[in-house]
């Protein structure tokens, strides 16, 4: 198990915030990307969710792998437990915040039931267990990637809010004009491509 | 049912699913992986068929167990009758295709999360026998494969003047990287579903258009 340096692990979260973006090189969770970022509010909302849940199912999930699966020799059932894992997660964060965290649930409700069929999610559980990231890392690089994720859905949702006062030629409405949106911002994330750290 | 009736039902729902309601380029389901895996011809058609594979054993399960699955925990029974297939695919083809299953990377346990197929379990295999089922699942994977294959193949002659590897542009051609870059992806994407739209304006996309573009023009009348 690889056990990073605090600067070692703080270059890794800068990389995954910027350099190895969820969205713009990986494609983890296009699908919330592409669908709930028409307007910034709404797309910040959905980012703080799935930072919440990205950072407590990179915890809980590391738990499992190296707790219950590894011990019993269960290694290649990862995929149906951590699915579990972060479906149940997910079910209980919303009776929790409903519950004792009302101001929170009310801002965040709508997107939990969203989160569990976002791959991020489980995409960030499996690059921890795939790249042997002791739990702190784990944690950590979760958060990040949950945050990067973040920066780019709220980077998004101002193109889009901006688009909506131009007038684009009408055959370009729609969702083509949202993924040229999308590729125009993942050109300019992309210029950080070449920086190795 | 005479045999000629199931004849045309398997081949109008072929073609439902490569043409009409395509998962990928009509539905607009399953965005991550037909970004992610569209580099090459290669990646794509195995992906395709890995999903295809898993598709139509996911919803064959389903509709043989749709009587027994309490309908409040759906969902979660759903999410894992398709991990257990995507588990089986991710290590077979860790077992024989081992080249691929490095390429695909995680994209092959994110099967799990496809929206098509907890979109295909729930709106068709939890409500139809087992037969139709499973040609619903081969239809939609096929469309899927078919959707992923264009837009790898537009990707991979522009981006790195080859088909399926072999060099078919001359020497002469400079790739234009930007298609194989995360941009491209979005960008072919865009135009692709662009000219999908185009030739298959039906009537009824007709109507919703004009119907849209009569909302839009209130929306600025009120403006």
């Amino acid at each position: 198990m690889i056990s990073l340096s605090f600067v070692d692990t703080l270059l890794l979260m800068f990389s995954a915030i910027i350099i190895e973006n969820f969205i713009f090189s990986k494609f983890y969770g296009c699908c919330p990307f592409l669908g709930v970022s028409e307007k910034t509010d709404t797309a910040l909302g959905m980012g703080m969710a799935v930072t919440f849940v990205i950072t407590l199912s990179s915890a809980v999930t590391w738990i499992v792998y190296y707790g219950i699966l590894v011990p019993l020799k269960l290694e290649y059932l990862k995929t149906i437990a951590f699915i579990l894992v972060i479906a149940a997660l997910v079910q209980f964060i919303e009776m929790f915040l409903r519950k004792f965290v009302p101001a929170l649930y009310s801002a965040l409700g709508i997107y939990l039931p969203l989160i569990t069929t976002n791959c991020a999610v489980l995409g960030s559980a499996l690059v921890n267990i795939q790249n042997n990231y002791n739990f702190i890392t784990s944690v950590c690089y979760g958060f990040a990637a949950a945050l990067g994720f973040t920066l780019a859905i709220v980077v998004f949702a101002g193109v889009r809010q901006r688009m909506e006062y131009s007038e684009p030629p009408r055959a370009f409405k729609g969702f083509l004009l949202t993924l040229i949106a999308a590729g125009l911002v993942a050109m300019a994330f992309s210029g950080f491509s070449g920086v190795s750290l | 049912m005479s045999e000629k009736n199931n004849k045309t039902g398997f081949v109008a729902q072929l073609k439902g699913g490569i043409i009409d309601n395509n998962p990928t380029l009509v539905q607009l389901l399953g965005m991550c992986p037909t970004l992610a895996v569209t580099t090459s011809v290669e990646n794509a058609i195995g992906m395709g068929l890995a999903a295809t594979a898993v598709l139509i054993c996911s919803n064959i399960f389903v509709s043989l167990l749709r009587k027994f699955i309490p309908s409040q925990v759906r969902i979660a029974a759903f999410v894992v009758i398709i991990s257990g297939f995507v588990t089986a695919v991710e290590l077979l083809m860790k077992a024989f295709f081992f080249d691929l299953y490095g390429a695909l990377g995680l994209f092959i346990p994110l099967i799990v999360v496809n929206c098509i197929i907890l979109a295909r379990a729930e709106a068709f295999a939890s409500k139809n026998k087992v037969i139709p089922s499973a040609i619903d699942g081969l239809a939609m994977g096929l469309g899927f494969t078919v959707a992923l294959i264009i837009i790898s193949t537009i990707r991979e002659i522009i981006g790195a003047g080859t088909f399926l590897g072999f060099p078919i542009l001359g020497s002469a051609y400079k790739p234009a990287i930007l298609f194989i870059l995360p941009p491209g992806a979005f960008l072919t994407l865009g135009f692709v579903i662009a000219a999908v739209q185009k030739f298959r304006n039906t009537k009824e996309d007709k109507e919703r258009l004009a119907r849209l573009s009569k909302i839009d023009d209130e929306k600025e009348g009120e403006a």
